[in-house]
């Protein structure tokens, strides 16, 4: 509030006009190094955000408005534009049952990756909190999946997962579990892919977290232990409410993250196309961007999809964004 | 912008050449070639065009990084290998590739190989590499385990329609649980369809799916699909099959002699039998192509005139077993004398020979064999892994080629 409060004060001295004399029309004649300084108060910090908004718009905004431009032409990957025929594409991609399957996958894949993930990387977070022995050995440990390439993580969790030979199926087959099909029951492969996803992420959202829980004052606990609250409890009761913006960041981004999953379900495929299964079990949408632009080489198509894909992150985000304010606005009352 | 297309542009021509004048080559490649020493040989005796060689697994990834760049104008090796049932649809965008017509290499390539090469404005586009003739690589310790004959003239005997290799099949599966009878269901199918004259497509390119040859194979191939390891060609299940005894046969055209060997290390047992189904078939085959957008087009097209000679392409043959698709390597000693440690001393060169001999028909593939045969490749895969009945999964590659368009 203060804020914006100085700035109208500030706007309001630029234009109240001055009266004085050798000034017949009232306004006082500025130098130009008053000037100058003037336009440096009032541009400056602009320019200085600016970079970001440059970079943006030619990386973000630029790339988005030419896939809504390609997307209402036939467009050919190698032949390139063609016909302007409006909202075809779209109708063609709504039309097309692959799409419907690859929207509920991609949303059960991102469920199953997102709340294990955001859970146990919580739970570790407050583990490494805790005082340990070699604390930076633990906390640099969890970050090791992240560092390893995602198409290593494919190749481990491929064998892993193997339908016929994999090292899971045989360790089942010891307590009498009967294979499974993990490229081909859709949600065995779900919980296969979400599992390589998690396995990579869950370090790192967990240093995030406990970065977060590293800032809370101690003296709560204090207070808290004077209570008699025990660690669980204070776990839920401190800890948990102190970081709940970090844990909504974190929520956040692998709401986006999760919604646009691509190399771990491709990389899983076993079958030639590697378009998400022979059925399409485990196809995402942004396999179906790929699969429509340079499987079948219509651009038009795929840029079509994207733009369903952004609606859909736009309006999940959104829904987050509410979420967030009313939960971060508990949090200010308290 | 501009700067970033500047860093781009300048990136690309870094790997182009070097400030020494000596010109620096791509080839991408996919699968086995057999190239390695070759292209080591190449580079000692040429020390002014130096040529590295990219690899990737499949040639589905290869096509996918083919059309991209394709799409963006640059960042293509100088070289791409193309495989034949893709050679088509390559020749329908034949203005990004350099027309490698030679008037000196007229007569190297059998006709019908040439022929796969040379668009409708008479413009050869690709160099033939290899060709594919089939013959039945098998385990003659599993034949021998369900008390089937083991020699490779005995199991030539054995069978010359596609029914009779099925029929043995069901017995081999009756003797030998836990074992399948071949190792795909989509190498069969594609074994198959090398033998029908019009597959997918009629000579005008008019798409035609539902003819009667095709649903012949169909059937055939989802019929039996207990003969089959059900697992999909070229994925990790099917590698680590060739280590746990998953199959008995398999098609083999001379390129699968070298990806059997590979995946099979320290199996023993594997033979190569003079025999096919229903006839001879070919299958694959691959070409080498110059993108346009290579800076280099005249070098490029001498290295790939220089390794696709009948002299390289036989020393491919020894080291992988592609069989040459050049008229002077067919009778070359080297070719015809070689035999196969690996497959009990089979004389593969003969057995190739007499197997191309057996060729009859070569199929029309038009520019959309290759997404269409990749559409039937997933159906097959449906019915085999038990994720759809074999009707639905029909259906849907129909709606699949009506997508294709």
């Amino acid at each position: 509030m203060s804020q914006r409060a100085s700035t109208a004060v500030r706007a309001g001295q630029g234009s109240d006009p001055l009266p004085g004399p050798g000034a017949p029309d009232g306004r006082v004649r500025l130098t130009l190094r008053q000037r100058l300084s003037r336009w440096d108060a009032k541009f400056s910090p602009y320019l200085y955000v600016s970079p970001f908004f440059v970079v943006f718009l030619l990386v973000g905004l630029f790339p988005l408005a030419y896939t809504a431009y390609v997307s209402l032409y036939e467009w050919n990957l190698i032949g390139g534009q063609g016909d302007y025929i409006g909202l075809e594409n779209y109708r063609r991609v709504l039309e097309n049952p692959y799409f419907l399957k690859s929207v509920v996958n991609t949303f059960s894949i991102f469920v199953l990756s997102s709340i294990p993930q955001i859970v146990i990387a919580l739970a570790l977070a407050g583990l490494l909190n805790a005082p340990l022995r070699g604390r930076s050995f633990w906390r640099m440990g969890v970050l090791v999946p992240f560092v390893v390439a995602p198409v290593a993580v494919a190749i481990i969790f491929g064998n892993l997962f193997g339908d016929r030979y994999g090292v899971f199926n045989e360790m089942l087959g010891w307590i009498g579990v009967g294979p499974i099909q993990w490229h081909v029951d859709r949600l065995a492969s779900h919980v296969a892919i979400a599992t390589m996803v998690n396995w990579r992420w869950t370090g790192y959202n967990a240093l995030i977290l406990l970065a977060a829980m590293q800032a809370v004052p101690r003296e709560l606990y204090e207070s808290a232990a004077l209570d008699g609250a025990g660690r669980i409890r204070q776990f839920f009761s401190v800890t948990v409410p102190m970081i709940r913006p970090t844990l909504l960041f974190v929520i956040v981004t692998s709401t986006i993250g999760g919604l646009q999953i691509f190399a771990e379900p491709r990389l899983f495929d076993e079958t030639m196309a590697r378009n998400g299964g022979s059925d399409r079990q485990f196809s995402t949408v942004t396999m179906l961007v790929y699969d429509f632009g340079w499987r079948l080489r219509d651009l038009g198509k795929a840029s079509a999809t994207a733009w369903l894909l952004f609606l859909i992150v736009v309006a999940i985000a959104l829904l987050n964004y509410a979420l967030t304010r009313r939960l971060t606005g508990q949090g200010e009352k308290r | 912008m501009a700067l970033l297309t500047a860093s781009l542009a300048a990136c690309a021509s870094d790997d182009g050449g070097s400030d020494d004048g000596t010109v620096e080559l791509t080839i991408a490649t996919f699968n086995e070639f057999g190239y390695e020493d070759l292209i080591e040989e190449w580079n000692a005796d040429n020390p002014d065009i130096q040529v590295t060689q990219k690899k990737v697994g499949t040639w589905d990834d290869a096509k996918e990084n083919l059309y991209t760049k394709l799409a963006s104008g640059s960042g293509l090796s100088d070289i791409e290998a193309i495989e034949g049932d893709a050679m088509p649809a390559i020749m329908a965008e034949s203005d990004a590739f350099v027309d490698l017509t030679d008037s000196e290499l007229d007569g190297r390539w059998l006709d019908w190989k040439a022929e796969a090469a040379t668009n409708g404005d008479g413009q050869m586009i690709g160099y033939a590499t290899d060709a594919g003739p089939e013959g039945i690589c098998y385990r003659s310790d599993l034949l021998k385990k369900a008390g089937m004959p083991t020699e490779r003239d005995e199991v030539a005997k054995l069978w010359t329609t596609w029914d009779d290799y099925f029929a043995e099949g069901e017995k081999f599966v009756a003797a030998v649980p836990g074992t399948a009878w071949y190792d795909s269901s989509q190498g069969t199918s594609q074994a198959m369809l090398n033998q029908v004259a019009n597959p997918f497509e009629s000579d005008d390119n008019t798409i035609d799916v539902e003819n009667p040859e095709l649903k012949e194979v169909w059937e055939a191939v989802t019929g039996n699909v207990n003969l089959s390891t059900r697992l999909s060609q070229w994925g990790d299940d099917w590698i680590a099959s060739f280590q746990n005894d998953g199959f008995a046969t398999m098609a083999c055209p001379g390129w699968m002699l070298g990806v059997v060997e590979g995946n099979a290390k320290g199996v023993e047992g594997w033979d190569f039998a003079d025999v096919f189904p229903g006839g001879g078939g070919n299958w694959g085959g691959s070409f080498l192509t110059v993108p346009s957008q290579s800076e280099h087009p005249e070098e490029a097209k001498e290295f790939a005139a220089w390794i696709t000679a009948p002299e390289q392409q036989v020393r491919a043959f020894e080291a992988i077993g592609a069989f040459p698709s050049q008229v002077d390597a067919l009778d070359a000693p080297e070719v015809l004398e070689a035999s196969n440690a690996f497959f009990n001393d089979a004389p593969v060169g003969e057995i190739l020979a007499s197997r191309a001999e057996a060729i009859t028909v070569q199929p029309y593939k038009g520019p959309k064999y290759s997404d269409i045969l990749q559409a039937f490749q997933a159906a097959v895969t449906r019915v085999d892994d038990g994720s759809n009945e074999p009707d639905e999964s029909w259906r849907t590659f129909l709606s699949d080629v009506e997508q294709l368009g």
